[in-house]
């Protein structure tokens, strides 16, 4: 029995060679099924798929036993666990490195293989295989990456440490134990909306209602994606101790640049599945978005760029993603060259027309994508053509992507409330003008009348948090009446309506924490205090702790409030014992209206202590608006308009 | 020309003169902000002007740390061939240690000495900049 249990790792690893023939396969048989017209090799795919999800689960369970059962003599488990971690984070560390985050991106790939598997029965065979064939490529690719540059089962033996190298601190966090997975949920999603764009262009299915198969597939990667972001955002911000929430740093954009564009590709796909127009434009997005979402794994995967995720990483593995990127997108690209233009429509469109807007907002946010892409890769290229070395700071990511989602905001109202086809320009007044004119005098209002100094940044941010707000309660409104009850309201409308409804919260939570944030770095004393807007925040005392794999300082912060204690706050500074690498705790007092963060930073002399102490008004805005905008897409995606055709 | 053809063109044409007008700004803010990175060698040999923002790199240098008074601190960068002299007011991040990699952000106000108005973090400790190891190997 013992001897059968240590060969776990190898039966891990014998599972993904198993799993990576049968991607093989699945590429293969369906298009030689097609070729010959022949029904029984199609319809191999689906069992074939069924073995792939199999292995690749098997094989991923094998790393969470040898991560369980302390299997140091696996390199990869030496490198990202220890005995002393508390057991929740040694399954989390699975996915602390690279080895490990690679077969958590393909487990979840071939989640999405077994959802298409499941959720296709009702789609025509030649189509369903061609999907599979494509998924079945990408599955090919990333496993053979996965078992030549990244084998997470490689062994240290005979010579293996008794105990390992532990997690890395940051990544000890609940934060990290859903942040990966989420994001890849949404990253790796995007893989079906590009398997049936290839198929649809594939098979110039001009006729077939597409948009419509592929719509709950854009819109649950998208919240899936909107979840993980803010997540990462939300841990960025509690657990790095600089109370940042966004840093524009490359890792970052790699997972905003697919997000923005997913936004244009559900607008566009809207526009072809109701109005059978744009149908290129929104092919051409579901490859954009794919590849994007590659980019990021390789930007990511390869440490190129300097960044706060960077890991120490192999050339080889860069050369790798890179090669796959390029095929992948080159012969994507390619196919659409040579199709694409089939399903270009001649038909007019009005420049006052929804279908209008919404184009040209998705120009926009393409727009905004390329201006965030140019900032992370122009050190890249910066480099390959001086080889000065430099980099590109946040000012230009501010300057840049807000003019780009200024208009953006202002049209997101005007979208809903505008028809299909033409709209005369005074009906489009008569519908709106009242809303932005009050959105206008409350920005006003509130710039005026606030403590604060008048800032026209304010003015603008909230302005459009309003206007979008207002545009989209009135939109609302209008719906349940022509409806006659909220019950009838599709699950696609309460979609938008929470999606836009969240863009308004992000709006104004971005803007009123970016301009009214008080941040201080201050040195401070046992019994001294330092006052915050309406808040005196008091050092009270300082403990020694012990935790399980840690020691550190514990303090004690009182906040107070016109003489009244209104919260006790203890921010920790703990040195990890095997890496002796020092982590801040930050301990933050939640709000609606405003965060107080406190951070311990240094022990100074004489008692003294460093320490970061922020008042963050509305910071839960930002992702209170996101989660806001994953229900709506997860909303939408039940629609039944999605799936009653299935 | 029929109108659909003509109305493509104008559309095509008003499409390019926007994206030709947004790359032109775009291109523009990006020059205003790209921070040239500097070693400490880099920065006795080079005329680096003190109004531009740069980053420089290196390994802080053992014994160097010295607090001057409250948040403001001194450390040496070194590329084990010149040295710099940075001074920093402000909270450090956990993983700086002397001994370790580093990266600041700031203006140069002489050719040995550097004032950081931002020291850069990395999640992992064993982490090196990649131009910081660059410029260690040279």
């Amino acid at each position: 029995m013992v001897n059968c249990l240590t060969m776990i790792p190898e039966i891990g690893h014998f599972a993904l060679i198993i799993a990576f023939c049968l991607a093989g396969l699945l590429a293969l048989l369906p298009m030689i099924g097609l070729y010959h017209k022949n029904d029984v090799w199609m319809q191999a795919a689906r069992p074939i798929a069924l073995g792939q999800c199999f292995f690749i689960l098997l094989s991923f369970m094998c790393l969470l036993y040898a991560f369980i059962h302390n299997d140091f003599s696996v390199a990869y488990v030496a490198g990202n666990s220890n005995a002393a971690l508390p057991i929740f984070y040694k399954i989390s560390a699975i996915w602390g490195g690279h080895e490990g985050s690679l077969l958590l991106w393909i487990l979840i790939f071939s989640g999405w293989v077994f959802a298409v598997n499941v959720c296709s029965h009702q789609l025509p065979l030649v189509f369903v295989a061609k999907v599979f064939a494509v998924l079945g490529m990408i599955g090919f690719g990333f496993l053979l990456f996965l078992l030549t540059t990244s084998n997470p089962f490689a062994r240290l033996l005979p010579n293996y440490s008794m105990d390992g190298n532990d997690l890395n601190p940051l990544l000890q966090d609940p934060g990290l134990i859903f942040h990966p997975p989420l994001l890849y949920m949404g990253y790796v999603g995007f893989s079906v909306p590009f398997a049936f764009a290839i198929s649809v262009l594939w098979g110039n299915e001009q006729n077939m209602p597409w948009a419509k198969w592929m719509r709950p597939w854009v819109l649950s990667a998208f919240a899936f994606l909107t979840i993980g972001i803010a997540l990462g955002s939300f841990w960025a911000y509690y657990e790095l101790g600089w109370g940042g929430w966004w840093f524009w740093d490359p890792v970052e954009n790699a997972s905003f640049m697919p997000w923005l564009v997913s936004i244009a590709l559900i607008h566009s796909l809207m526009v072809s599945d109701k109005r059978q127009l744009f149908q290129g434009w929104t092919l051409l997005l579901s490859i954009i978005v794919f590849v994007l979402s590659l980019l990021g794994t390789f930007l990511v995967r390869s440490g190129i760029l300097t960044s706060v995720h960077a890991f120490a990483t192999d050339p080889r593995r860069g050369i790798f993603l890179l090669e796959f990127l390029l095929v992948v997108a080159g012969s994507a690209l390619l196919l659409y060259a040579i199709k694409g233009n089939k399903f270009s429509n001649p038909r007019k469109i009005d420049l006052f027309s929804r279908e209008a807007m919404i184009l040209f907002s998705t120009f926009l946010l393409i727009g905004g994508g390329a201006s965030v892409l140019l900032g992370t890769i122009f050190p890249l290229i910066y480099d390959a053509l001086t080889s000065q070395k430099i980099s590109v700071g946040f000012p230009y990511f501010n300057a840049v992507f807000i003019p780009f989602m200024i208009p953006v905001l202002i049209l997101i109202p005007l979208g809903p409330l505008s028809q299909w086809g033409p709209n005369s320009l005074k009906s489009m007044a008569t519908k709106t003008g009242s809303l932005g004119a009050l959105s206008i005098a409350f920005a006003f209002c509130v710039s005026l009348f606030s403590a604060n100094p008048f800032s026209w940044g304010v003015s603008l941010g909230l302005g459009l948090g309003m206007w979008i707000t207002l545009g989209t309660a009135n939109f609302a409104l209008i719906k349940i009446q022509k409806q006659g009850s909220i019950k009838r309201v599709s699950l696609g409308a309460w979609g938008m309506i929470f999606a836009h409804f969240g863009m308004a919260v992000l709006v104004i939570g971005i803007t009123i924490v970016s301009n009214n944030e008080i941040e201080k770095e201050v040195e401070i004393n046992i019994n001294q205090s330092v006052k915050l807007h309406d808040v005196e925040v008091v050092f009270k005392n300082l403990n020694t702790i012990e935790g399980p794999n840690y020691i550190g300082h514990k303090g004690h912060f009182q906040l107070e409030k016109n003489g009244q204690t209104i919260s006790d706050l203890y921010p920790e500074k703990r040195i990890f014992v095997v890496q002796g690498s020092k982590m801040t705790e930050t301990a933050i007092d939640p709000g609606l209206w405003r965060d107080i963060y406190i951070a311990l930073a240094d022990k100074l002399e004489k008692g003294k202590w460093s320490a970061r102490i922020y008042y963050k008004p509305l910071v839960r805005w930002i992702w209170l608006g996101a989660l806001l905008m994953a229900v709506g897409g997860f909303l939408a995606a039940l629609g039944r308009r999605n799936t009653s055709k299935w | 020309m029929n109108s659909i053809q003509k109305r493509r063109l104008t559309f095509v044409i008003i499409l390019s003169i926007c994206s030709a007008l947004a790359f032109f700004l775009v291109l523009l803010a990006l020059k205003q902000n790209v921070n040239l990175f500097f070693t400490p060698t880099q920065l006795l040999q080079e005329r680096v002007k003190t109004n531009q923002r740069i980053r420089i790199g290196g390994v802080v240098k053992k014994g160097s740390i010295v607090r001057t008074e409250g948040l403001k601190i001194r450390f040496v960068v070194t590329d084990l061939k010149a040295e710099t002299v940075v001074y920093y007011t402000g909270i450090l991040p956990d993983l700086f240690k002397e001994g370790q990699g580093v990266v600041a952000q700031g203006f140069l106000s002489d050719h040995t000495v550097f004032m950081a108005d931002e020291i850069l973090a990395k999640h992992d400790e064993n982490y090196m900049p990649p131009e910081v190891a660059n410029s260690l190997k040279k």
